[in-house]
């Protein structure tokens, strides 16, 4: 709990992360709160999926602390880890689904791997879970190559939603989505985020995306977070920044 | 640790009270993913037993996420189909939203579809595996013959079709870099060949015609064999790997729409640099073995290196040489078309590029092979 009165989910402290002799992470805080969407945007290859992908234990930061539902996740052991990992759904930039399996399959994989159900209540969740991402019953038995990439990251939402985590990491949810699909998907995660109470932490280049669902915004510029709300960013004096919210697409995304 | 979530976790139970007419549910407890293949078995043996009005009081459900929601609204709507009016379904008030998602999501699971096992599927399944043969009869046909067209173009314009760092590069690849395997293998079959000739023929008192056997046996057969069955599991399957993940990434449409020939990019520097690359190969791994067995010679029969050089003159012609040297260019020829052949026909996934790159290299290796003995055949009638 912070000072507000909020349960913080996520919690970095002094995190460094330095690729080769390039400092892309310089000491950064950051506190999410549940049920709150956190948005972190930054310029390409400024280390936002870096940063994702050090919460979720797939990248060691250099030096810092990453605390996430309480635990410390440089420090935890392989059971811990695993006992964290059913806590949160991680959707991937290209969907990973894996491609031998069907959509259903891949849904159930979580299930599988930590519950001992019936297959004919796995199929049941598997399509309800499906529908919830507005998929068909007809996307269910199609393998991914067969599914366009707007399907592909709502059968991956699927996936990462089945055993109702409480955390869900995006990274770049609605990147090479037409406008009306990534439209649609920014509902689709605000209207999920409510009805299941879900924490959100995305990574985002998309401006239109920040202002329907993002309730925080934090900005990786120089290493560095600043985080507030578009208003509250919009009047910083960084030049990047500025030149974000204030460019041509900012003006327009925003007005 | 880590299982706090568990822990205040209580058990899930539900009650079926019967009043007349009325069938009257009552759930407690925790219905999440952990308890959820419990509660699926008991929910689906529910009887109905001639009710024709059902209670669902969920008010003490502590704690729900939605597939034990799922089951909720499950056992709701199966009630329903079963002709019982719902006369009441309560849940706590934070779970509502949930509630009222999965009811609008309601979606009936697929059916899996299962295949008959008939007369007809049976003649269904035989033609299409002939219409696949066929198509891939085809499929093949047409890529040696525009590979084939492809080279020859290459010398009406070789400024503009010739790859020259590229072709160099795959004789550097699949040649140079290959020297230290094939080079230390080969070596180890001269011993192996020179050991076991011998072991049987001085039983004789015909050590020295060990030198013959290991002459003839390695320039005309094992030789051009081994070095060419390592190159297809070195070569042809690195060709089907590097131009089936091309095809993953999209890299070889790309290649097509800036107007490059793929063929000409791909194809031919690989097939050309094998062919190329392949005999000097053969002669290095030849030399190698014969090495091998002279080592061998010495130290098991005492057969001195100049002996050994003398005996291996009087046994081998220029022709035992050349017969193993000619089919250097064919077995590259073919490992390098197998090769690409496979890497183009993988689709936009992963589990593609593996079953196709295995393929590839069971399919070189056995087209080694079967030409091997067609070469034995055709030479047997020349009289060579």
């Amino acid at each position: 709990m912070d000072g507000d009165g909020k349960e913080i989910v996520i919690r970095l402290r002094g995190v460094v992360t330095r690729i080769g002799d390039r400092l892309i992470h310089d000491h950064l805080d950051l506190d999410v709160h549940r049920g709150e969407i956190m948005a972190v945007v930054g310029g390409s290859g400024s280390g936002k999926s870096v940063l994702l992908r050090s919460i979720v234990g797939l990248m060691r930061p250099n030096g810092g602390s990453i605390e996430v539902l309480g635990r410390d996740v440089l420090g935890l052991d392989e059971e811990g880890m695993r006992a964290l990992q059913m806590r949160w759904g991680v959707l991937f930039q290209d969907g990973a689904l894996f491609s031998s399996q069907s959509v259903a399959e891949n849904v159930q994989v979580p299930l599988r791997e930590y519950t001992s159900m019936s297959q004919e209540l796995m199929n049941e969740i598997a399509a309800m879970k499906l529908s919830m991402v507005g998929l068909g019953e007809d996307a269910a038995t199609k393998h991914p190559s067969e599914l366009s990439g707007g399907m592909r990251k709502r059968a991956s939402l699927a996936r990462a939603l089945v055993l109702d985590p409480e955390i869900v990491f995006l990274d770049e949810p609605t990147s090479g989505l037409d406008p009306i699909g990534a439209a649609n998907f920014d509902q689709l995660v605000r209207d999920l985020q409510k009805s299941l109470n879900l924490t959100v932490f995305m990574v985002t280049h998309d401006l239109d995306t920040l202002r329907a669902t993002a309730d925080r915004i934090a900005v990786l510029v120089n290493g560095r977070l600043k985080v507030g709300t578009i208003e509250s960013l919009r009047n910083d004096r960084d030049p990047w920044i500025q030149e974000y919210f204030s460019g041509p697409r900012g003006r327009a995304a925003l007005a | 640790m880590g299982n706090d979530r568990d822990q205040i976790d209580s058990r899930p139970w539900f009650r079926i009270e019967r009043a007349g007419s009325k069938l009257r549910l009552s759930m407690g407890g925790s219905w999440t993913v952990h308890h959820a293949a419990a509660l699926d078995l008991e929910l689906r043996s529910l009887e109905v037993g001639g009710a024709s009005e059902a209670e669902i009081d969920g008010s003490r459900i502590d704690k729900l996420d939605s597939i034990g929601g799922w089951l909720l609204v499950r056992t709701k709507t199966g009630l329903t189909d079963d002709g019982v009016r719902i006369v009441a379904f309560s849940v706590p008030e934070i779970y509502a939203p949930l509630l009222a998602t999965i009811e609008s999501e309601h979606m009936v699971p697929p059916a899996i579809v299962e295949h008959p096992v008939t007369l007809t599927a049976f003649l269904e399944r035989v033609g299409l595996a002939t219409h696949t043969v066929q198509i891939q009869a085809v499929g093949i046909l047409g890529y040696i013959g525009r590979i084939t067209v492809k080279w020859f173009l290459t010398f009406r314009s070789p400024r503009r079709n010739f790859r020259l760092a590229a072709t160099v590069h795959q004789i550097e690849e699949v040649g140079i870099n290959a020297l230290p395997i094939v080079g230390m293998l080969m070596f180890l079959i001269g011993i192996v060949l020179a050991y076991q000739g011998a072991d049987q023929l001085k039983r004789w008192g015909a050590e020295i015609l060990t030198v013959n056997a290991l002459g003839v046996g390695v320039l005309r057969e094992l030789g051009v064999l081994i070095t060419a069955i390592i190159i297809a599991g070195r070569s042809g399957s690195a060709f089907t790997a590097q131009i089936g993940t091309m095809k993953v990434n999209e890299e070889i449409d790309a290649m097509r729409t800036m107007g490059l020939d793929v063929d000409d990019v791909l194809i031919l520097p690989r097939v050309n640099g094998l062919v190329i690359a392949l005999p000097f190969l053969v002669f290095y791994a030849n030399v190698m073995a014969l090495i091998g067995g002279a080592v061998m010679c010495y130290f098991d029969l005492g057969i001195t290196v100049p002996v050994f050089v003398r005996q291996l003159r009087e046994a081998i012609t220029l022709d035992t040489f050349l017969v193993g040297m000619i089919k250097a260019p064919v077995f590259a020829y073919v490992i390098g078309m197998v090769g690409c052949y496979e890497g183009l026909n993988v689709e936009r996934n992963a589990a593609s590029v593996g079953r196709l790159t295995t393929r590839s290299v069971v399919e070189s290796v056995f087209l080694v092979i079967v030409l091997d003995a067609g070469f034995s055949v055709i030479f047997s009638i020349l009289g060579i």
